[in-house]
């Protein structure tokens, strides 16, 4: 048992399953009682955020590799292993996971009323592939995980949505297993690439870091392969301009299953890229860095003035997810530690200030039945805790400076600087429209005259709802005062990736002293020896 | 130390607003609202004092200081720590933020205590005085932090802070937006702010002060930098300023902040948050001074809106309106002054302008608290028999703004002015001599239209006048004193000889080891001496208000006659609709904006083209299916026919391929 309070991935990963058991029981012996469920569940998931807190605890900074790393062989003729393990990159996104997870499971308590059963389990079934997503080291265990995150979130839309729920649950459900069956291509094509090269047959993740696959332009091996898995992962994320199913998803899909695909789910694709699409294919990375950052650019401008333009309050939250992984995706693509540690930060940061903001969109739609910006207005005078909790997570979307938010642009643009001054202006342009459309809502929600009578009964928020919204305030301004032991987890992995896959590109942007008027990495010596 | 001049707000703010501002205390504790106001007062003011004390010990702690090495530093921690790059929380007292301290402290605590008068019938009084503490604490981040991202805190955290105070009043809509409006256009500014920081950082491989401007000043370093870069750091920089202390073409925010409560606008949108910018261009003298281009760009936009807002305030009828437009005008002299070089003048005006501009709005606040909430001078006058107090009060302060020789403003614009000829700015000098003419007008006009001749109250409201209770008096009173004498910290040296009080500038002597590139006068011949440009200011004082006392005093129907010149009616008009630049820009920005997000972005591009094709793809593929299903209808003899026809196919596939 020691070792389990010690961070055991496997216990981790699979401790959430353990209470799909629990709940059945319970619903049995209780059989009138919903109550004793939704308190099963939430311990569950508690109990799942606290025996992931050693994961933090006994992590080792300043260590790159893989950290408790567990494997044992699977399918052995098929080189497939049952392999876990975390490093700096993917340490957060698991502890993310387990953070948000209960918040979410208590912000459900009135909100769902057909199915309580099988949307709990359900809850807990994704939060297990989401943390094997994050954990696994074996190509073949990461696919399984990556779509069984599918099924779970197809059903919790298409059940627990609203009017449009079916058309939105299968737009993501094909969206998404469109990309999958390209990475699953990818992956077959390293597979075999591999066994050609070395012999052996593996599916570790590792093994395929030390390929050198040939890179001739886009259509060669390696260009079709950065394909294959990056647009599984530009589609995940989403990168414009494959974003349209995000919207539709969110403004369907209930709070809880919104707070879980804006907070975790689309990390899956931000994640993708620097677990996969970096380290293998480098030399692809590196010639596509100038479309791939515009694009990341066109979606922060993109999604924010989009978002401008709605009048449904979730629509307009989902929206400026677009925007937020758009910057995550640039700080990705500049390829220096500030830019990568930025995005890595920002991932969290947009996790927990989007699910919190969704968390607040639930709260108003379960006392108004609507999201529309325009059936609300001078809340504040009615609610003024929720006005100050809105308020915070507002703050905390548009960076301002000791919330999380700043800390994460502030990296992504520094580091985007570094590598095209261009590049950071755009870039940076996303930190006044942020302000424009965030702004813009929050007044017509919650200022002026309060003067449509449904809004005149509402009441404040619960202790409960304050239990949800605590934690995630209380972390914003941890990360954004005090992000050091964040930041020096990450760092270690950050530049191992950057020193043995991109080198060449890192001795033109490291400043060694003085001022240096760098080519642009695109047009550097590229990378090209093989094996 | 320095940590607790900061801390200390920030605590009254967190006791503030998590016990009372919540409703907290008052469901759990209990107590009367009088009560709580009380203990909410007392903590608000009494923090800010405490701000107040630290720093004038460390006041003197600095003089005592060896004059080479005048600079305290507390390191707290790293706080953002990236690669090579790494930002520390860690600040610094030296003689400039020691300046902008003493005069946020200070201002800050009467202005808290004045408050505790003007704001004690509103229902969210422990909101407000929250709101005021975390202004205050951000203030102060902003003029110790020792590198350039804590500045940026600060600078943000200022915003958000003027934000919510000018939206104090959110149930207005006009109010709310005013507040965003702030928000939004200082926005535009920090974004060229946080890019000068980048630059920085590319540049010298830092953001901590010391480090940045040792390089700075070193020939050897700075030889292998080109000029533009220097020029695009200190530019990026002002752009930055030009948003947060309101100038061309960033002011328009200021008049609108006016929204909020009286005392916000005197601490926030005069005294303290909009001089920020001024600060700023101070503490990176070592750009501007190496950058001759950056210099005159800054003097030029400083100069012209100077004298656009001075144009503006002659006409406004708004007693606000008027000292929000001056406060542009007026940082407009401060932008001239450090950015001619002058350094020294341009802070000495901030700080001789925090005094009289905080008399001025306080005075405002006491007259619109006097009058149920009047802002209209139409409909005031006379008043200086109902308030005495602030009769006397504020005309010391619009002497001092006019320049009357012998009060602080007089010092503080003769140096600017004196400093804009000398280093060869004579346009602008012309500039600011005629803005300082207007000034000495728009301000007197002011006072007489509201205190002077006889009152166009209406008789409910002369009815209920009432001078304002002690605790909005006595801080009256204190500034008023600071504006007679204030001006004496910084006499020049010139007179001081002369007046064989001391040979030299004490407040330039002070700030002179925080400005690194000392400026020689060069042994030219000027056309004018230094007491002919003290003459040309007294002259254009006087003029101003001259003309003032003999428009609106001695014949008052002049300016109606005036007003039916159609030259003149042309210009009014222009003037009181500020030159229609709110239009301008709600056509060129706003209204350009909703059209592109609303109209083209989202109807048009988003929803029809690429949610059109994501649906197309979806509709071809399901078409397919209908066309292939049919194939499937389930006829057991097309099965076979079709069977059969394969089976064909496959034939004669194998006999053509054949090799024979």
């Amino acid at each position: 048992m020691e070792s389990l309070f010690s961070g055991d991935l496997t216990f981790v990963t699979f401790f959430p399953l353990l209470g799909v058991p629990l709940i059945i029981a319970l619903s049995i012996l209780y059989r009138e009682s919903e109550e004793s469920i939704k308190i099963g569940a939430l311990i569950v998931a508690i109990v799942e955020f606290l025996v992931s807190i050693p994961l933090y605890i006994n992590f080792k900074t300043g260590f790159a590799g893989m950290q408790f790393e567990v494997e044992t062989p699977w399918i052995q003729s098929l080189g497939i292993s049952y392999h876990l393990g975390i490093d700096g990159i993917s340490l957060f996104l698991v502890l993310l996971t387990t953070f948000i997870m209960p918040l979410t499971i208590l912000s459900s308590w009135h909100s769902i009323h057909k199915g309580l059963r099988e949307f709990l389990i359900l809850m807990l079934i994704l939060e297990t592939a989401l943390i094997g997503t994050f954990a696994a080291l074996d190509m073949i265990l990461f696919f399984i995980f990556w779509e069984a995150v599918l099924i779970p979130m197809y059903f919790i839309i298409g059940i627990w949505g609203a009017e449009r729920r079916i058309y939105a649950a299968i737009k993501f459900f094909i969206y998404t297993a469109f990309g999958s069956a390209l990475m699953l291509v990818g992956i077959l094509y390293l597979y075999f690439y591999h066994i050609d090269h070395f012999g052996t047959p593996t599916m570790n993740i590792l093994d395929f870091y030390k390929l050198s696959i040939p890179y001739f332009g886009i259509t060669s091996p390696q260009g079709l392969l950065f394909l294959a898995f990056s647009i599984a992962f530009a589609i995940k994320v989403p990168m414009f301009p494959l974003h349209t199913w995000l919207p539709d998803a969110h403004v369907e899909a209930p709070t809880a299953g919104s707070v879980i695909l804006a907070g975790v789910l689309l990390k899956m694709g931000t994640y993708g890229f620097l677990r996969f699409s970096l380290p293998l294919f480098p030399e692809a990375t590196l010639d596509l860095l100038p479309i791939l950052s515009v694009i990341a650019i066109i979606g922060i401008i993109y999604g924010a003035m989009v978002a401008f333009a709605q009048d449904d309050l979730k629509k307009l939250v989902a929206y400026s997810s677009v925007s937020h992984l758009g910057l995550v995706m640039l700080g990705i693509f500049v390829l220096n530690i500030q830019g990568i540690e930025g995005g890595i930060y920002q991932m969290l940061n947009h996790g927990l200030s989007t699910g919190a903001l969704f968390l607040i969109v639930g709260m108003i739609y379960d006392r108004r039945h609507t999201k529309l910006i325009a059936e609300f207005g001078g809340i504040s005078k009615v609610m003024p805790i929720f006005a100050a909790f809105f308020m915070i997570s507002t703050l905390s979307s548009i960076g301002l400076p000791i919330l999380n938010g700043f800390v994460g642009e502030f990296l992504v643009l520094l580091g985007a600087f570094r590598l095209n001054y261009i590049y950071s202006a755009l870039g940076a342009t996303g930190m006044i429209l942020s302000a424009v459309y965030m702004l813009w809502a929050y007044q017509r929600v919650m200022f002026g005259p309060l003067d449509k009578p449904e809004n005149k009964a509402l009441k404040d928020l619960s202790l409960r709802e304050i239990m949800v919204l605590l934690p995630i305030a209380i972390m914003f301004f941890v990360m954004g005062i005090y992000p050091k032991p964040f930041l020096s987890r990450m760092e270690p992995t950050v530049r191992e990736l950057l020193k043995t896959k991109f080198e060449e590109h890192i001795a033109l942007v490291d400043r060694d002293s003085g001022f240096v008027i760098r080519p642009h990495p695109s047009s550097a010596k590229r990378i090209t020896s093989h094996e | 130390m320095i940590a607790w001049i900061i801390l200390a707000p920030l605590f009254g703010a967190l006791i503030n607003g998590i016990l009372f501002a919540s409703g907290l205390s008052r469901r759990f504790l209990g107590g009367s609202e009088h009560e709580e106001k009380r203990i909410v007062g007392i903590i608000g003011c009494g923090v800010v004092l405490i701000s107040a004390l630290i720093s004038s010990f460390l006041f003197f702690k600095l003089e005592a200081l060896h004059p080479q090495q005048k600079e305290i530093i507390q390191e707290l921690y790293i706080w953002i720590p990236s690669g090579d790059f790494a930002a520390r929380f860690e600040f610094l007292f030296d003689s400039l933020s020691c300046v902008m301290t003493l005069v946020v402290t200070w201002v800050s605590f009467l202005i808290h205590v004045y408050s505790v008068g003007y704001m004690q019938e509103d229902k969210s009084y422990s909101r407000y005085f929250t709101y005021l503490n975390i202004f205050v604490f951000f203030m102060l981040v902003l003029v110790l932090g020792n590198n350039f991202p804590l500045m940026f805190i600060g600078w943000e955290g200022v915003g958000l802070a003027s934000y919510l105070l000018i939206g104090f009043w959110y149930d207005d809509p006009a109010k709310a937006t005013a507040g965003r409006k702030a928000f939004i256009v200082n926005r535009i500014g920090d974004f060229g702010f946080i890019l000068g920081i980048f630059l920085i950082f590319f540049v010298f491989g830092s953001v901590n002060y010391q480090e940045v401007f040792k390089k700075a000043i070193d020939p050897e370093f700075m030889s292998a930098i080109p000029g533009v870069v220097v020029t695009t750091i200190a530019l990026l920089l002002f752009v930055g300023a030009v948003g947060k202390s309101a100038q061309f073409p960033l002011y328009v925010w200021l008049p609108d902040a006016m929204a909020g409560p009286t005392p916000v606008s005197a601490l926030i949108h005069a005294a303290t948050m909009v001089t920020a910018g001024v600060y700023m261009t101070a503490r990176c003298n070592v750009f501007y001074s190496q950058s001759p281009t950056a210099q005159a760009f800054v003097v030029s936009v400083a100069a012209f809106t100077a004298l656009l807002a001075a144009t503006i305030a002659i006409t406004q009828n708004d007693i606000k309106k008027v000292l929000a437009y001056s406060t542009v005008s007026q940082l407009g002299y401060m932008f001239m002054g450090v950015g001619c070089g002058a350094y020294a003048a341009g802070m000495f005006h901030l700080v001789t302008h925090a005094f009289f501009k905080a008399l001025l709005f306080l005075g405002a606040g006491s007259v619109i608290h006097a009058l149920g909430g009047e802002q209209d001078i139409r409909r005031m006058g006379g008043l200086r028999k109902f308030l005495p107090i602030t009769f006397i009060t504020f005309l010391i302060g619009t002497l001092a703004i006019s320049g009357v020789p012998l009060l602080s403003g007089f010092f503080s614009k003769d140096e600017i002015l004196s400093a804009l000829y000398e280093r060869g700015y004579t346009i602008h000098w012309l500039i600011g001599l005629i803005t300082a003419v207007l000034t000495a007008f728009y301000m007197m006009r002011l006072y007489i239209l509201t205190f002077g001749g006889k009152t166009r109250m209406s008789e409910e409201v002369k009815h209920h006048i009432h001078e304002s209770p002690y605790s909005m008096a006595i801080p009256l009173l204190i500034l008023a004193l600071l504006s007679l004498i204030g001006g004496y910290i910084g006499i020049p040296a010139f007179m001081g000889k002369i007046l064989e009080i001391h040979d030299s500038n004490l407040f330039e002597e002070f700030l002179g080891s925080s400005i690194f590139v000392k400026w020689v006068q060069p042994e030219e011949y000027y056309l004018f001496g230094h007491w002919t440009l003290v003459e040309f200011a007294t002259i254009a004082a006087f003029l101003g208000i001259g003309i003032a006392i003999f428009m609106y005093l001695i014949k008052p129907s002049l300016p109606e006659t005036l007003a039916k010149v159609p030259v003149i009616s042309t210009l009014y008009r222009g003037s009181y609709a500020k030159w229609f630049v709110d239009e301008i820009y709600g056509v060129a920005f706003t209204r350009t904006f909703i059209v592109l997000s609303k109209d083209l972005l989202w109807a048009n591009f988003d929803v029809t083209i690429i949610d059109g094709a994501v649906n197309g793809v979806g509709s071809i593929a399901r078409g397919a299916a209908t066309l292939l299903r049919t194939a499937q209808a389930g006829i057991l003899r097309f099965y076979a026919a079709l069977m059969a026809l394969g089976a064909v196919a496959i034939l004669i596939y194998m006999v053509v391929s054949a090799r024979f």
